[in-house]
């Protein structure tokens, strides 16, 4: 079995946000919590506000967490995968498509919502504002498992080049029920 | 470790055999045509679709309904279950073992269920889809789906690939799968993707993509020595990091990936009897393509891309075209590139609108997809000893 050291953690959901187990952030403010939390860390980054919310709180969990880390970022690198879990895939984009789609006299599907009916756009997401040329993939599994998370992880470790991931459980049903338990991990 | 690839399957509107679907492909032949009024969409498409009688009878024939937790099965898991059941029966593999991995790739699985009154919202989730196939073989591990846009189909023969080179599994069924529906069309149609008319990989006068229905199931098992077959040599992702509904203008995810599996597989230009591409027909894919390939050097092997044959087979479509690229070039051949007429990418690279011969025995196959995502697989034949 490989050895991995978890670097940083983050939690992420509607009502609190911890990093490393500890709580940075809790929701109660008028405006959205995921609004509030692009805020607090200062962003200037408008395509925040084009993403579905699978991509939001995604993106969030990798700014607290790569914010942790410290160190250089934005410089192009291949080292680092970037390997996201759920259940539901894209659901809520895949929802608010579907109603673009649903009636014949009101029929105007949005290539803008289309775009994020694929669980795997928030790979993509990170990977850009990073500069990560690395590995980026999504899985889906029937339930929440540690042991088949585990197992993608060890898997990933094997691709050549790649010594860290970013990685974790990421679901996003609605404005108010996501969760994202996610870590930077490295093998020694 | 070896893997080996020791079972397959197509079901395709071209055949329910890789052997139908590959003599298919060696006639010309495509189910591609176009509809004028699918599904009442306002706009016309041209698309490759399974017909419901022809399915449901070999459905009937291959698949013991009796096991079944529910009386009917959407199209989706008809296509994906039955495709999985023909590739095991040719295979000595027990799949009730807790040595085999079920995994499916998948875009949109059924996501068509969204248009019910009241959604079954658990059973579009494509990992429901994946739990009954893994169960209905007794499988006791949970099955993964691989959902990473239109590379799904290698993504997950390297999942496969890395559970067997690791130890995790000694055998990985692997299935590939998507129906079209409203959903998908009109989405593709709203990115302005598709041609109304057969797709022209490469070729100047390309306008878009075509859909098709499609799946495919590959079965892998690790193995101590090659006796003969087929065999994954090496796999890779890389990411564009540059957009997520376009490619990148200087192909860096797929030349990384590409790259990364020829040195990985100790492959040169040399031993290589094609690459299988992606070649969707979009401008920007097969511009994106073409350019990879030059800068890994590969201008002068010989290249074909299937999509002129079945549409894009989303899903699907990394492991439909594995397959019928390893009966081609098992039998020599290079297929042509169905629908390709005068190159239209600015790189150069070795297309023919009809089948070439080859005496190589390896291949890389290419696929890229939303999300920025990319990968490369190769892999060889080696003839019994």
């Amino acid at each position: 079995m490989m050895r991995y050291e978890v670097l940083h953690t983050v939690k992420l959901c509607p009502s609190y946000l911890e990093v490393d187990g500890n709580r940075i952030a809790e929701a109660g403010g008028e405006t959205s919590f995921l609004t509030d939390l692009y805020r607090r860390l200062g962003l200037d980054y408008p395509k925040f506000f084009k993403m579905d919310i699978l991509s939001k709180v995604g993106f969030l969990a990798s700014e607290f967490l790569l914010e942790q880390e410290g160190g250089e970022r934005f410089v192009p690198r291949a080292d680092r995968a970037v390997l996201l879990f759920n259940r539901y895939s894209s659901m809520h984009a895949d929802q608010t498509f579907q109603e673009t789609i649903a009636h014949p006299e009101d029929f105007y599907p949005k290539p803008s919502v289309f775009v994020y009916t694929l669980p795997n756009i928030v790979t993509g997401e990170i990977a850009i504002r990073n500069k990560y040329h690395g590995e980026s993939n999504f899985i889906l599994l029937p339930e929440y498992s540690e042991q088949a998370m585990n197992q993608a992880i060890e898997r990933a470790f094997l691709a050549p080049g790649t010594t860290s991931l970013l990685t974790g459980w990421l679901e996003a049903l609605s404005e108010n029920e996501y969760e994202a338990s996610c870590s930077l991990i490295t093998v020694h | 470790m070896i893997v080996r690839k020791i079972g397959e399957n197509i079901i395709s509107p071209l055949g329910f055999s890789v052997a139908e679907n590959f003599a298919a492909v060696m006639d010309g032949r495509s189910a591609l045509q176009r509809y004028d009024h699918l599904w009442d969409l306002p706009f016309p498409c041209f698309v490759s679709l399974l017909a419901d009688d022809i399915l449901d009878e070999v459905f009937a024939q291959a698949v013991d309904q009796s096991r079944l937790p529910m009386k009917s099965c959407t199209r989706f898991e008809k296509i994906a279950l039955l495709s999985a059941a023909k590739a095991l029966q040719s295979t000595p593999l027990d799949p009730s073992s807790p040595r085999v991995l079920f995994m499916l790739s998948s875009t949109k699985g059924n996501v068509s269920l969204l248009a019910d009154a009241a959604p079954d919202i658990k059973r579009v989730t494509p990992a429901h889809t994946a739990q009954l196939i893994a169960r209905y073989f007794g499988n006791p591990n949970m099955p993964l789906v691989v959902s990473n846009a239109c590379i799904s189909g290698l993504c997950a023969q390297i999942e496969a690939y890395r559970c067997l080179q690791s130890g995790q599994y000694d055998a990985a069924v692997v299935i590939g799968a998507d129906v079209l529906s409203p959903f998908i069309v009109s989405g593709f149609q709203s990115l302005k993707a598709l041609s109304d008319e057969q797709c022209h990989p490469f070729s100047s006068v390309r306008q878009g993509l075509n859909l098709g229905e499609a799946a495919a199931t590959v079965v892998y098992a690790a193995g101590e020595e090659p006796n003969g077959g087929w065999r994954m040599l090496a796999g890779a992702m890389a990411n564009d990091a540059n957009h997520i509904s376009g490619p990148s203008r200087t192909g860096e995810g797929s030349y990384r990936a590409l790259m990364s599996v020829l040195q990985s597989a100790a492959l040169t230009a040399e031993d290589l009897a094609c690459l299988n591409v992606h070649g969707t027909s979009t401008l920007y894919n097969d511009e994106m393509e073409a350019v990879a390939i030059h800068r890994a050097g590969l201008s002068g092997v010989p290249v074909n891309a299937l999509k002129g044959y079945y549409g894009h087979t989303l899903g699907a479509a990394g492991i439909l075209e594995t397959l019928l690229t390893m009966h081609a070039v098992e039998q020599g051949v290079v297929p042509a590139t169905r629908g390709y007429e005068e190159i239209g990418v600015t790189m150069p690279l070795s297309l023919s609108s009809s089948s070439g011969k080859t005496s190589k025995t390896a291949f890389v196959k290419l696929l890229s997809g939303f999300g920025g995502c990319n990968a490369a697989a190769a892999f060889t034949f080696d003839s019994c000893r």
